[in-house]
């Protein structure tokens, strides 16, 4: 059972785990550090070298499937496809980011810290290849747990209480999804958790109305979708630098996915009855959160608003249920993750240095740090979309998708855009131009490693925003297969 | 058969070794020694080897299932000894005794897993209750034991003479003990039966502490010194519910039209109670007492379902629900203060205890990845396959959910909350290799519960 390690699927889960049970016997902080690196390097050259066979002659590269609980039908399948290799992509390329970034931070328990943060990146891995429902819901379960760990162990003062109430929430939603899946299950032609069975279930129109719901609340809370967001902000403000990186980065993007995965080919006829509603609390939130972020004081809070906003728009274009919004879509989940990681780096450096994350308390750390300032525009910019960034792509796809389905929530949503530029040219206005301060008079340039890191994602930003033809390639596959599901049902 | 002689006769070996064997380690290693014994004639009989021949006229038959259970229920007594076998004698001198009355309960146990007949079902629960009326009051100059000693005798008398009443009517109507005689099904139930049948579920809610017949459980499991506790609300608790289940497969499986939205409500209080009370708890134990109210809310959608799906459940639940609460009682059973604030530092202290019992708890609130999530799952997929009743389902997901607030506020004092209350106490590197052991049973049986369910294929 689980023995091969001759695929690529197989790699990606085993390399993190063992690397972090490894990280665990550890007890030194730098050797700790510099194993978690070299682990999530490991995870991303056998990520990239995937890259490279990708064609049907090399299928059994790319799928595991093992038996593991035979008389429940589930198997232990794996698969990366497009849309599963983009988001695979994106969590190996984040983890030595986030390392990097934050390797100066002082961190006490060092080894359970680095330890727990590799287990989460098994999980979410597993969450992005599962082909299995049950396997899905174990790893969706799995990314969980070591993130509430590292949430409550490390961070701010109210960790405790934000990490629970983050736990609590998912938890509850994931519950409410287990009896969804066990009712689908119930269902499925040859009572088993396979993808396929999944999305041949023989359900009526009216119980499609109400799993519906069950799963979505579920993925709603990850992503996270206005009336399911309010964990969010608490959650990103208390948890530590690299936790709220992953959290953001990758981790919302576990409910995208499985709606575009899971949700959407599951229930089609459910679909078409909600989609209205949906996408309408996907926009009330998109606009909330920007209007919220305009007020907001807390550099912290702010980018977690505006986390709100983005996803709610990917959502919003799900529902619409284009070709070209959900390749939009795709993209952005890898766009999104990897500017807000950047903008996510630049607030650590301030807070690091100057100890506060209050807008009104910082300024003129331009004149201080102007390699920083300029890194961190480029990235505040792609986080606007403005063309020739990354975010430009996606956003413009996305919209495009959107205004098909109905040009009124796409020009609402629009809002949240021109909202978005005000919030975050404010920010920028404030906290890096205008007066040095006290608290910012002793603001030094970032150690050399942070700046390299938030250079190699300014190099990413405007390599897909100019040229993005490579991931269309990479998602073409996933995109067809997905729609053709769609259709098929 | 093979298991309740030998608990008879291993009953009586103990309470003679406390006579002649005067070392206290010496009576922990014969009541394990007894034990594995046990766990080996049980499976030579699984296999089809009865070192007891008796013809029992038909009143007693264990099948695979039963046995099975038995196989499990002496497993988990195993590790309940080796765990919090030395702490016996912190409750008093007479050790030896109260590892005799824990046989006599394993022997009420293995008859209430076979049994055929009314009579040998109400001969089994007597056979456990009373020597746990004994273990509940065995700390004599405890006024708090005393109490739980009364209170539970009282409330067990008056549940037996309930089912007592129960059986004279059923008897009364269908001239039989036998359980089979009694399942004739289809058709309006004649009044006394259906009398009898209420009386026997209220009795039967009483002894797996069922709401609204669960306000002697958490006064008594308080109470009652921790290392008896800890038997109570498992091993015993577990045989309850097969002879719950048992009775209402054997004997009324055909009526379950007529009795199944009766065993909702109270299977909707039980949870809702179990998990609500729980979350107002100050002492981990009175907690534990409360949430072993709410385990037995799911471990009743066993009865309620009432199939094949259900039974395996049950037997996993049991497995699970059993290891991690004996596992967290052990713990419990050395730290001096019971509040939640009393676990505070452990994990600094004490990583591998801090670390097995997290697996506990996590294994409670049905996480994946431990065995208690698997159990809960079989719960839902079985009460999802009979087709009735999904707003249970949703309720129990629900109250889970309840759950996890409470499981965790023991880790959160463990790892997170500042503080070396937990630092005081002492244990031995072999109570935390079995501490570990057991969780990485829990661990395995997460990853593969086929593992134990394969063996119904016996």
């Amino acid at each position: 059972m689980f023995t091969a390690f001759d695929n690529f699927p197989a790699l990606l889960i085993w390399l993190p785990l063992i690397g972090g049970l490894v990280a665990f016997m550890l007890k030194d902080g730098t050797k700790v550090r510099s194993w978690a690196l070299f682990s999530s390097i490991i995870t991303l050259a056998v990520m990239a070298l995937s890259l490279h066979y990708t064609g049907n002659e090399h299928v059994e590269l790319q799928t595991v499937s093992y038996y593991w609980l035979k008389d429940l039908g589930s198997s232990f399948a794996l698969s990366l496809d497009g849309l599963s290799r983009m988001l695979c992509l994106l969590t190996a390329i984040s983890f030595p980011i986030i390392i990097t970034a934050t390797w100066k931070n002082p961190i006490s328990n060092a080894n359970a810290y680095y330890g727990l943060l590799l287990l989460t990146q098994c999980g979410l891995m597993g969450v992005f290849m599962a082909t299995d429902m049950l396997v899905f819901y174990f790893f969706w379960e799995l990314a969980l747990v070591p993130v509430y760990f590292l949430a409550s162990q490390w961070g701010g003062e109210r960790r405790i209480q934000a990490a629970f109430k983050f736990f609590i929430y998912t938890f509850l939603g994931s519950l409410l999804m287990l009896v969804g899946i066990i009712f689908v299950y119930l269902r499925t032609p040859e009572q088993s958790f396979s993808m396929a069975s999944f999305f041949h279930a023989q359900l009526t129109s009216g119980e499609q109305g109400w799993l519906f719901w069950l799963f979505f609340i579920a993925f709603a809370i990850k992503m996270p979708v206005f009336p399911f967001h309010t964990w969010q902000p608490d959650a990103y403000d208390q948890t530590s630098p690299a936790v709220t990186m992953v959290l953001s980065g990758v981790m919302v993007k576990m409910g995208v996915f499985a709606v575009l995965r899971w949700l959407l080919p599951m229930f089609p006829e459910a679909v078409k009855h909600v989609d209205k509603l949906v996408i309408g609390l996907s926009v009330t939130g998109m606009v909330y959160a920007s209007i919220i972020a305009t007020r907001q004081d807390n550099l912290k809070k702010l980018v977690a608003y505006s986390s709100i906003a983005h996803i709610g728009l990917m959502c919003a274009t799900l529902f619409a249920q284009s070709n070209i919004g959900t390749q939009g879509v795709m993209i952005q989940m890898f766009n999104h993750g990897i500017n807000i990681i950047g903008m996510w780096i630049v607030v650590d450096q301030i807070e690091q240095q100057t100890g506060v994350r209050k807008i009104s308390e910082l300024g003129g750390i331009a004149w201080r740090a102007p390699v920083l300032t300029i890194l961190l525009v480029i990235i505040a910019l792609a986080n606007v979309a403005l063309p020739l960034t990354n975010a430009f792509v996606g956003e413009f796809l996305m919209f495009s998708g959107l205004y098909g389905f109905s040009p009124i929530y796409a020009a609402v949503a629009g809002l949240s855009i021109i909202l978005s530029a005000v919030y975050t040219l404010n920010m920028i206005k404030n906290v890096f131009y205008g007066e040095t301060n006290v608290l910012t008079a002793n603001m030094v340039e970032a150690g050399l490693q942070v700046r390299v890191m938030l250079a190699i994602i300014v190099v990413l930003i405007f390599m897909m925003g100019v040229f993005p033809g490579p991931m269309f390639d990479l998602l073409k596959q996933g995109t067809e297969t997905l729609f053709l599901k769609t259709t098929v049902k | 058969m093979n298991a309740i002689i030998l608990t008879a006769i291993w009953g009586v070996v103990m309470m003679y070794v406390g006579v002649f064997v005067h070392r206290r380690k010496a009576r922990v290693y014969m009541a394990i020694a007894g034990i594995l014994l046990l766990l080996i004639t049980n499976w030579l009989e699984l296999v089809g080897l009865t070192l007891f021949p008796i013809d029992s006229k038909g009143m007693l038959e264990p099948g695979n299932f039963g046995l099975l259970f038995n196989e499990v229920t002496f497993f988990s007594t195993l590790i309940y000894f080796l765990l919090s076998g030395h702490d016996f004698e912190d409750v008093g001198g007479n050790t030896s005794d109260y590892f005799a009355l824990i046989f006599f309960v394993l022997c009420g146990i293995s008859i209430v897993t076979a049994f055929k007949t009314l009579l040998m079902l109400f001969l089994g629960i007597e056979i456990i209750s009373i020597p746990l009326y004994i273990l509940a009051g065995s700390d004599k100059r405890n006024l708090k034991s005393n109490e739980a000693a009364l209170k539970y005798f009282l409330m067990g008398a008056f549940s037996t003479g309930l089912m007592l009443m129960g059986i004279t009517l059923l008897y009364g109507s269908s001239g039989t003990f036998q359980v089979d005689g009694l399942n004739m099904g289809l058709g309006k139930l004649p009044p006394m039966i259906a009398i009898g049948l209420v009386l026997m579920m209220i009795s039967m809610a009483f002894k797996v502490s069922a709401a609204p017949f669960h306000f002697w459980t958490p006064d008594v499991y308080d109470g009652a010194p921790t290392v008896f506790t800890s038997f109570m609300a498992t091993v015993v608790k577990a045989g309850a519910f097969f002879a719950f289940l048992r009775l209402f497969d054997q004997a009324f499986g055909k009526m379950q039209d007529e009795w199944r939205m009766l065993l909702a409500i109270i299977t909707a209080a039980t949870l809702l109670i179990g998990n609500i009370t729980a979350v107002f708890q100050q002492s981990v134990k009175r907690m534990m007492a409360y949430s072993s109210i709410a385990q037995a809310g799911f471990m009743l959608l066993a009865v309620f379902a009432l199939n094949q799906t259900g039974k395996q459940g049950l037997l996993l639940y049991a497995t699970a629900y059993s290891l991690a609460t004996i596992g967290v009682f052990a713990v419990l059973t050395r730290m001096k203060d019971y509040t939640f604030e009393g676990f505070t530092g452990l994990s600094r202290q004490q990583p591998l205890v801090a670390f097995s019992l997290t697996v506990c708890l996590l294994s409670l609130a049905g996480i994946p990845l431990t065995a208690g999530f698997f159990a809960k799952y079989y719960m839902l997929l079985a009460t999802l396959r009979t087709g009735h009743m999904i707003g249970l389902v949703i309720l129990a997901v629900l109250c889970a959910a309840i759950s996890v607030y409470y499981y965790f506020r023991v880790v959160q004092a463990m790892y997170f909350r500042e503080g070396t209350a937990g630092s005081t106490s002492r244990f031995s590197d072999g109570f935390k290799a079995v501490l570990l052991a057991n969780s990485l049973i829990l661990i395995l049986l997460g990853i593969h519960p086929d593992w134990l369910l394969r063996l119904f294929n016996y």
